[in-house]
C-alpha cells in the first residue's frame, strides 16, 4: 500500500498538485471543480480517472485541450463506473502477466460522475461494479439536476426544488418526489466505505478520501456540489451555499463501513434553519409563497426525522 | 502462466467453440463478456478455460452487454488485449458503446454470434443484429462456417492491433447455424496461434503513468466532423492492405486463403448470388450442382462486411450479367444492405449487370437449396433478357401470398 499523503493547511492542500488543471470552462463558482482538486490533492499515487457525461466533462476536455494531467477516459453518460472497473481489470491482468509499464506504482482508478449518471441513468452500472468489488472510488458531483444539459430534474432532485422538467407554475410548487437515498442504497452494496463528504469541509473530506484510497474494494463518495447556474446563487457564494448545506444538516457529513458501523462526522455548532438554505437558492424561491409553507415545514421535519435516524444508528453502532 | 491445450490437428467444434479457443488461444488480457443466445457458449467456454487454468487474462462477468463493452473500453484504453462476444439483443444494447470503441480508436475485438431483433423476440439466427452495427466504424468480417469463425478471429486481432489500423474488428457467424453446428476445426497450436497474432503493442496507455492520456474527449462543429473523416479515411484507406498482408501471413502459415470476397466461379458466370453466413456455403453447394447441368452461374461472398471492399466485388461481377443479392434482415421500408451497396458498387463499373434483391432467412428460417435454384433461375431469366423479369424485392419462404415490392 503506498503511503498516506501528509497535508498540513489549506494553502498546500489546495496548491499541492495540479493535475486537474485550473484552466476549464466550468462555470466560475462551480463546486465541480473543487471537489475534484479536493479528490486529487488527497494523494500523491498516479490516477486512473474516468467522467461520465455531465458539466465535469464537458467542460475540462475539450479537443484539442484536457485539463487533466492524468490518465482520463470518458465514455458515455452512464458507464464512468464501468470504464474505471475495466481499466482496473486491466491493470491486475497486466500486474500478474509482468507486462506493467511501470511495475511499481500503486494507481488508484476515480470515477466521477454527476448525480444524473449515477442516481438515475447509470444506476445499474455502478451497482454491477460495486457487486464485483473493483478497487475503485466512485465520487458523486451532487448538484440534484440534470445541470450540464440545462436543468432538468433527477431522482437526486429534493422536494420543491425548480427544473425545467418539474417547474413551479401556478398549481404546482415544482419537484414532488423526495431525493433518492443512494448512501444506503451504496451502502447495501457491503461497499467497505461510503460517505457523504461537501469541498468546504476539506479536512472531513481528505479524511474520507485517503480512507476511501486506503480501502480495497470499491468505495462510494457522495459530494454535495453547489451549482450557481441551476441552485441560482451569486457565483461568490458557493463556499457560503456549501456551509449552509453542512450546517443545516441538509447535507449531512457521515460514512459507512462495511453497511456496518455508521460515524457522523461533523456536527454543526450552530445548526441552522432549513429555511437559511432554501432561501438562499432561486431553485426554492416560490416555496416562500404563502401557500406552500406546507413544503418548507415538510422539508424542516425530514431534515430532523433524517438527523435523528442518523444518530440513532451510529450511537446503536449499526 | 496459463496452462497450454494439446489440440490435435482437426478438432469438432462448433463455430462458439472455434471463436472461444481462438480466444484462449490469443491470450487476452481482459474479457468483459455477458450471456445470451446464441453466443452465451463463447462467455461459458472461456469461463470453463480459466477454471481450469487455461486462461491468465481477466475475465470480468459483467452485468449487461452495454457495460460488457464499457468495461472493453476502458480496459483496451488502458493498454492491452481485449475481446467479447454477444449476439441480438445484446450486440442492440451494446450499440452506443460500439461507436464510442471506435471513435477512441481502441482495437477491441467483439464475436457477433448473428441472431434476429425483437419484436417479435426470437432466438435464431438472421442478420438483424449485423446490420444494426455497419455505420458502427468497426472492421467487420463474416465466417460462413466455424473453420471460418476460428481462423478469422486470429487475423482479426493482428488486423485490429496493427498500429497502422487501431480500430475495432467484429467477426460475425450465423446463430445457431454456425455456432450450434459442430464440424471438423484445422487447428493450430497454441504457440503458433498465439505467435501468428503476435504480442500486444500498446499505444497511448493509461495505465503508461509517464505518458497520461486523455479519451474520449468532446469535439463540436470545430473538430467533430475531422475525427470523423479521419477515421473513415483510416477505414477506406488503410485497413484493406493490413487485411491483405494478414490474409497472406495467414495464407503462409496455414495454407488457407481469404480473400475480401470469396470468388466462386464467377469468372465465365452469368448469374452471380451474393451472400453471408452460411448462406454462401450453401450457394456455392447450389451453384456447382447447377455447374454439372451447364448452367454457368457462381456465388460471391462478401468476406469483409466493413471496410465494404467495393473495387475487388466489382471486379469480381464485371463480366456476369446478372446478380441477385441475399438480404437476411427485415429491410424496414427500402432495399436490403447488400441489394443497396452492391447498386452502389456496380453502378460506376463498366459492367451493368441486372441486379435484384432477396429479403430470406428472418428468425432462422431456412434457406434452402430449392429456394437458391429457384433464384438462380431468376437470374438466367434476367440475364437472358438483360432487364429485371421479376420485382426488385422479392421476399423468399415467408408464408402467405408472396411479398414482391418495387
Ligand atoms: C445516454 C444519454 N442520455 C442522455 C444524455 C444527455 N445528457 C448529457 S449530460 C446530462 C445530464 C448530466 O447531469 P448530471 O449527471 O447530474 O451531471 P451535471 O451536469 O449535473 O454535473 C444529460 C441528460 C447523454 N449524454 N447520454
Ligand atoms: S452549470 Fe452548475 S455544475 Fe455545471 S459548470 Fe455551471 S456551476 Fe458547475
Ligand atoms: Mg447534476
Amino acid at each position: 500500500m503506498s503511503e498516506i499523503k501528509k497535508i498540513k493547511n489549506l494553502k498546500e492542500f489546495s496548491t499541492s498538485a495540479d493535475r486537474f488543471e485550473g484552466a476549464n470552462l466550468l462555470c466560475p463558482g462551480c463546486a465541480h471543480s473543487i471537489i475534484v482538486r479536493e479528490v486529487l490533492n488527497a494523494t500523491n499515487d498516479d490516477l486512473v480517472l474516468a467522467a461520465s457525461t455531465g458539466c465535469l466533462e464537458v467542460c475540462t476536455a475539450v479537443y484539442p485541450y484536457t485539463s487533466w494531467d492524468a490518465s482520463w477516459i470518458h465514455i458515455g453518460f452512464e458507464n464512468s463506473s464501468t470504464a474505471v472497473a475495466g481499466a482496473e481489470a486491466m491493470y491486475n491482468a497486466l500486474k500478474r502477466k509482468g507486462r506493467l509499464p511501470q511495475p511499481d506504482r500503486t494507481p488508484k482508478f476515480v470515477a466521477f460522475a454527476g448525480d444524473g449518471a449515477s442516481y438515475d441513468i447509470g444506476f445499474q452500472w455502478i451497482s454491477g461494479c460495486f457487486e464485483r468489488g473493483h478497487d475503485m472510488m466512485y465520487v458523486v458531483l451532487d448538484n440534484e439536476v440534470y445541470a450540464n444539459t440545462g436543468g432538468q430534474r433527477s431522482s437526486s432532485t429534493p422536494v420543491g426544488s425548480s427544473t425545467t422538467t418539474a417547474p413551479a407554475g401556478r398549481v404546482s410548487y415544482g419537484e414532488k418526489k423526495e431525493k433518492k437515498d443512494m448512501m444506503s442504497i451504496m451502502a447495501a452494496h457491503h461497499a467497505p466505505y461510503v460517505a457523504q463528504v461537501a469541498p468546504n469541509k476539506w479536512k472531513d473530506m481528505v479524511k474520507k478520501i485517503q480512507r476511501g484510497f486506503n480501502t480495497v474494494g470499491p468505495v462510494f463518495i457522495n459530494a454535495v456540489s453547489p451549482c450557481t447556474t441551476e441552485w441560482k446563487f451569486d457565483p461568490a457564494d458557493t463556499m457560503m451555499l456549501t456551509d449552509l448545506s453542512t450546517d443545516s444538516l441538509v447535507f449531512p457529513l457521515y460514512e459507512i463501513i462495511d453497511n456496518k458501523e455508521l460515524n457522523i462526522t461533523y456536527r454543526p455548532k450552530n445548526v441552522v434553519p432549513v429555511i437559511d438554505y432554501l432561501g438562499a437558492q432561486g431553485r426554492f424561491k416560490h416555496l416562500f409563497k404563502p401557500e406552500n409553507k406546507h413544503i418548507l415545514d415538510g422539508w424542516q421535519k425530514r431534515v430532523d426525522d433524517n438527523w435523528d435516524y442518523l444518530q440513532r444508528r451510529e450511537e446503536a453502532r449499526v | 502462466m496459463a496452462d497450454k491445450m494439446d489440440l490435435l490437428d482437426v478438432e469438432v467444434w462448433d463455430g462458439n467453440m472455434a471463436a472461444s479457443q481462438a480466444m484462449r488461444q490469443a491470450q487476452i488480457d481482459v474479457v468483459a463478456a455477458y450471456p445470451i443466445t446464441p453466443s452465451t457458449p463463447v462467455v461459458e467456454n472461456y469461463a470453463g478455460f480459466l477454471a481450469n487454468g487455461y486462461i491468465d487474462g481477466e475475465f470480468v462477468m459483467v452485468e449487461s452487454e452495454h457495460a460488457a463493452m464499457s468495461g472493453c473500453i476502458g480496459a483496451a484504453a488502458a493498454g492491452g488485449r481485449v475481446a467479447t462476444a454477444t449476439s441480438s439483443q445484446g450486440f442492440d444494447l451494446m450499440v452506443e458503446t460500439l461507436y464510442q470503441a471506435s471513435g477512441m480508436r481502441l482495437p477491441i475485438i467483439l464475436n457477433v454470434v448473428n441472431r434476429a431483433l425483437a419484436a417479435p423476440l426470437n432466438v435464431n439466427g438472421d442478420h438483424s443484429d449485423m446490420y444494426l452495427g455497419r455505420d458502427s466504424g468497426w472492421i467487420q468480417f463474416n465466417a460462413y462456417n466455424a473453420q471460418d469463425a476460428y481462423d478469422l478471429n486470429l487475423i482479426a486481432f493482428r488486423v485490429a492491433e496493427d498500429h497502422k489500423v487501431r480500430l475495432p474488428a467484429m467477426i460475425h457467424q450465423d446463430g445457431f447455424m454456425t455456432s450450434h453446428t459442430a464440424e471438423g476445426v484445422l487447428t493450430l497450436s497454441d504457440d503458433d496461434a498465439y505467435n501468428f497474432i503476435g504480442d500486444y503493442k500498446p499505444m497511448n496507455a493509461m495505465l503508461d503513468f509517464e505518458k497520461p492520456a486523455t479519451y474520449g474527449v468532446q469535439t463540436e462543429e470545430d473538430w467533430h466532423f475531422e475525427h470523423k473523416a479521419r477515421q473513415h479515411n483510416d477505414l477506406m484507406t488503410k485497413v484493406n492492405p493490413v487485411i491483405q498482408e494478414v490474409f497472406d501471413a495467414f495464407e503462409k502459415e496455414t495454407g488457407r486463403k481469404f480473400d475480401f470476397v470469396t470468388n466462386h466461379n464467377l469468372d465465365d458466370a452469368d448469374v452471380a448470388i451474393v451472400a453471408m453466413g452460411t448462406t454462401v456455403d450453401t450457394a456455392m453447394l447450389v451453384a456447382d450442382q447447377l455447374r454439372e447441368e451447364g448452367k454457368k452461374v457462381g456465388v460471391l461472398g462478401l468476406r469483409v462486411i466493413r471496410p465494404f471492399p467495393f473495387e475487388k466485388l466489382a471486379a469480381a461481377l464485371s463480366n456476369v450479367k446478372a446478380v441477385c443479392c441475399m438480404d437476411r434482415s427485415a429491410p424496414g421500408g427500402t432495399v436490403g444492405m447488400l441489394y443497396n451497396e452492391i447498386c452502389g458498387a456496380m453502378y460506376n463499373s463498366a459492367n451493368h449487370p441486372v441486379i435484384t434483391g432477396y429479403v430470406y432467412g428472418l428468425g432462422g428460417r431456412d434457406m434452402t437449396v430449392e429456394y437458391l435454384k429457384g433464384i438462380f433461375a431468376d437470374g438466367e431469366a434476367n440475364a437472358a433478357a438483360g432487364k429485371p423479369t421479376t420485382p426488385l424485392q422479392q421476399f423468399i419462404g415467408v408464408r402467405g401470398p408472396k411479398l414482391n415490392f418495387l
